[in-house]
């Protein structure tokens, strides 16, 4: 185990400061990046678009809140509202994300107007601004964890852990989230944010996030009205109390590992992971083999990553460990910000390519 | 005067796919729909300048594999976000079993 001992300068992440002309300069930006090898008529197959599954999982999970959800309004007041809205929350306020995500992609559903109707739930339920984010998504795909170009760095060097910690229970993230939904409804797009949002896109932002801030300011009204928080359990509410799963596997994808590389073997954690979790999470526990193929939909990555594991550094075991591997690098961070977790390959594998990233050795750490 | 280059045969493409061709210093992507007709557009897509060839052609659309934004490869119109600009597109045909675009301007 080695730690680079040069001291660390702090960094800027926002997206039009030093770093981000530093990230051009040094080719990191919109660059090339590894993929494992996976023949073309292969990929083809994995690639293709099927409603069936996405079907399926969503009739599953709307069923699911609408009988949890009335299960909650049913016992409320007593006891018995608890186990319903445990479950009422994570699938509001977690299962919403990767809903969110996969259907971004369009990559969830086969027909397109399928995605785009889920997308357009999930983003009110996890509060992200459906215009926004999908371009702050897709220059996260561009520049992964690339410092000062990609906008969904979760975690700062320095780390901050009792922030990080405070995700669960979703009150800084909420607070963060609907600001920038108020802000947008403003009518204010912000520097970093016109970075990433076409000009011609921005009235579309603002109007999206106008009606969401409308339905959860009917929410709040609802709840002053009755003078009850049963309004806010069901809406809004959720992203609070029912966040911790989504947070529990987000923090993990990036968490401690490489910034500034351009291989995801190196800057991205596979983690197996029980079947619960994985569909609440729509199998991104398979998170490199999903950021080198984002093409491949969420059901054929436990195929990709079969295909291409030999070729991938050993996936964590669980989510336990993968946080025991993420918080002694965060931990240690703390006092040398430039230390990081290192994924060792296996034999099999190519190994990583010096040409395509800027990994210098002494910043490695453990795998 | 149009500029005919032979690209390859027209069973080198399986129906609805898509095949890299480059020539000249410039990159194309020439398809073969379900059908069997062919087209040709553009080779890297308008966002962020990734070759369409590695992506999924479903019905008349080509996805790009890097953000998954869509154009109808008939046409090159964008579809889907985050590709706002269109593809320029060419004529294609098939000849004696060997597809052949014109890359002397768009169609």
């Amino acid at each position: 185990m080695t730690a680079r001992p040069a001291p660390f300068a702090p960094r800027d992440y926002s997206l039009t400061g030093p770093e981000s002309a530093r990230a051009v300069e040094a080719g990191l930006a919109s660059a090339d990046w590894y993929h494992s090898d996976v023949p073309r008529k292969v990929m083809k197959e994995l690639m293709q678009r099927r409603d069936g599954p996405a079907l399926r999982d969503t009739a599953l999970w709307l069923g699911l809140l609408v009988i949890s959800g009335a299960g909650g309004v049913a016992t409320w007041g007593t006891w018995w509202a608890v186990p319903f809205f445990v479950v009422y929350g994570v699938l509001y306020g977690s299962a919403c994300d990767s809903r969110w995500h996969e259907c971004g992609h369009g990559t969830a559903f086969r027909t397109s107007w399928m995605n785009d109707v889920v997308y357009q739930i999930a983003s009110f339920m996890v509060m992200r601004n459906p215009v926004s984010w999908r371009w702050s998504h897709a220059r996260h795909h561009t520049d992964t964890i690339i410092v000062g170009r990609d906008p969904e760095i979760g975690h700062f060097r320095p780390p901050q852990l009792l922030l990080t910690a405070l995700h669960f229970v979703g009150i800084p993230d909420i607070w963060l989230h609907f600001r920038v939904l108020a802000r947008n409804a403003a009518g204010i797009i912000t520097p970093d944010e016109a970075d990433y949002i076409p000009q011609t896109e921005r009235p579309k932002a603002i109007f999206a996030a106008r009606v969401h801030v409308a339905i959860h300011a009917a929410a709040v009204i609802g709840a002053l009205a009755s003078w009850s928080v049963l309004p806010l359990m069901l809406i809004g509410g959720p992203r609070i109390y029912g966040a911790w799963h989504m947070v529990m596997t987000g923090l993990i994808q990036h968490g401690g590992l490489a910034e500034d590389v351009l291989d995801h073997r190196l800057n991205s954690r596979t983690v197996y992971i029980n079947p619960v979790s994985r569909w609440i999470y729509w199998n991104m526990n398979y998170h490199i083999e999903h950021h080198m193929f984002p093409m491949v939909p969420y059901h054929a990555l436990p195929r990709l990553h079969a295909l291409i594991k030999d070729d991938l550094p050993m996936p964590d075991p669980s989510i336990l460990a993968a946080y025991r591997g993420m918080i002694a690098t965060l931990w240690r961070q703390q006092s040398d910000p430039a230390y990081t977790q290192f994924r060792a390959l296996p034999s099999t594998a190519r190994p990583y390519r010096a040409d395509l990233h800027q990994f210098d050795a002494p910043q490695r750490g453990v795998a | 005067m149009t500029q005919w280059i032979k690209v390859c045969a027209v069973d080198d493409i399986d129906p609805e796919d898509v095949m890299r061709f480059d020539h000249d210093g410039r990159s194309f992507a020439v398809y073969r729909s379900a059908k069997g007709e062919v087209f040709a557009t553009d080779g890297l897509c308008t966002h962020e300048q990734v070759h369409l060839a590695d992506g999924l052609v479903i019905d008349d659309t080509i996805e790009c594999p890097k953000h998954n934004g869509r154009f109808n490869y008939r046409t090159g119109a964008p579809l889907r976000a985050p590709v706002c600009v269109a593809l320029a597109t060419y004529p294609a045909r098939v000849v004696g079993g060997m597809i052949e675009i014109a890359v002397g301007g768009s169609a």
